[in-house]
């Protein structure tokens, strides 16, 4: 295993859950660590789940939709060396 | 695994030139002859069983045949000759419908390639009406009937994800990450005992049943073994690469819920977690890789190479409609009060 931590990466799907990729710890509302089975899960976000905080597929029963959900515009990216400049007026 | 019985001329001659060693070179133009004298291969259990036997070379293996036979030239042209016309009657017989061609066309212009794919493989499996076997399950079917459900999905569950993971050398980049995704779950994440083909092999030694590989090949009717056939086909060959992405989309993006109807069937008859165990990790599972099937395997080759576009659909619809009729034939067979197998199942029995 490399020792190097790679990003914990969230992919919201379209009209469906969001896909968790990477070593995160979940908790349910009580605080306690929901285990988890597999390297990828994907969380509820229709509310309609049978087996939250987890995606069953309900979403489609339901006619979840996220076309509200306009992509947002790319954040302008920092060249290297554009940081703020601590040393100006 | 055990080699199966012939069910006609054509598998018993494939199956003596198999067990001999001796392979007969006519065997390719016995097998043009019995494949165009079928009306409909689907249900043609001479053919079908014959496809099996060939394709398991490629797999297990058949006990006491050669693995060598395996790349006879012969016995690859038999199945070339069958695939032919197996893969030319799905086309003829499986639609993609127009509108929804027209509206990944419309899609494709507004959000982009990959998630208007997605989007109509969600759409196309959102279509499928017709009788619900998983309904039935959850809500008829006998404790006899369960076991039949168990005995007929075994002929694929036992090697479950194994057709489609031919797919993975010939795919690249952010497809072939996605299937190699979603194949290391089904797989069991490393670990043998979660292996999907380990959990259904538990489930079916909870309801009394053999879980040797290939055990009940000889039981299951033709419409069965080509479902499994058609997935060996798509995995095989190169060239239907779109086929077999497609029939993954497909097939995970109609597991979730109905692998929930599944367990319910199992509980109302008392079976306990251990024996749903199976389904109820596909609820889960399922919800997952149906997302990553959707977008970044069958989008995802798509974006990469638009040609393969309508095979990834054509795939998708064929895995409907050849389920969807293995399912109706199980249905149709137990509300006619019949077992839907070739033959009664003697539980527990040795192999
Ligand atoms: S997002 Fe899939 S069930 Fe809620």
């Amino acid at each position: 295993m490399s020792t190097e931590t790679a990003p914990v990466v969230l992919t919201a799907c379209a009209d469906g859950p969001i896909l968790v990729r990477g070593d995160v710890e979940i908790r349910d509302a009580a605080g306690r660590v929901v285990p988890r089975r597999r390297a990828t899960v994907a969380l509820c976000r229709c509310g309609a789940s049978g087996i939250k905080p987890f995606c069953d597929g309900s979403h489609k029963a339901i006619g979840f939709r996220t076309d509200d959900e306009v992509p947002r515009p790319p954040e302008p990216v920092p060249a290297p060396g554009d940081g703020p400049h601590r040393d100006a007026p | 695994m055990r080699a199966p019985m012939p069910r006609g001329p054509l598998s018993e001659r494939v199956l003596a030139s198999l067990t001999s060693g001796d392979v007969d070179p006519a065997l390719p133009d016995e097998a043009v002859r019995a494949a165009d004298a079928s009306a409909d291969l689907l249900v043609d259990e001479d053919v079908q069983i014959t496809l099996t036997a060939l394709y398991e070379l490629h797999h297990q293996g058949l006990d006491g045949v050669d693995d060598r036979l395996e790349w006879d030239p012969t016995l690859l042209r038999t199945r070339a000759v069958l695939e032919e016309r197996f893969e030319a009657q799905l086309r003829r017989d499986v639609a993609v419908p127009d509108d929804l061609l027209a509206e990944l066309e419309a899609s494709t212009a507004t959000e982009g390639l990959a998630p208007a794919v997605a989007r109509a493989l969600f759409d196309l499996t959102s279509r499928d009406e017709g009788p619900s076997l998983s309904a039935y399950v959850a809500r008829k079917a006998t404790d006899a009937q369960l076991r039949e459900m168990l005995v007929q999905r075994s002929v694929y569950q036992l090697k479950e994800a194994d057709p489609h993971t031919w797919a993975i050398p010939r795919l690249q980049g952010v497809p072939k990450a996605a299937l190699v995704e979603i194949q290391a779950d089904e797989y069991g994440g490393g670990r043998p005992e979660r292996m999907h083909a380990a959990l259904f092999a538990r489930t079916m030694r909870g309801l009394g049943l053999d879980d040797t590989y290939g055990r009940y090949v000889d039981d299951v009717p033709a419409i069965t073994l080509a479902s499994v056939n058609m997935m060996m086909m798509f995995g095989l060959n190169r060239r239907l690469r779109g086929c077999v992405v497609g029939h993954l989309a497909a097939f995970e993006m109609t597991s979730s819920q109905p692998n929930r109807l599944y367990g319910n069937g199992f509980r109302r008859h008392g079976y306990d977690a251990d024996v749903t165990w199976y389904f109820d990790e596909h609820v889960e599972a399922d919800a997952v890789h149906e997302q990553i099937a959707g977008r970044d395997l069958a989008g995802g080759l798509v974006e990469q190479q638009p040609a393969l576009r309508d095979d990834v659909l054509f795939g998708a619809a064929a895995c409907l409609a050849v389920d969807g009729r293995v399912g109706r034939h199980q249905i149709e067979s137990w509300t006619a009060g019949e077992s839907s197998l070739r033959r009664p199942v003697a539980v527990g029995s040795p192999a």
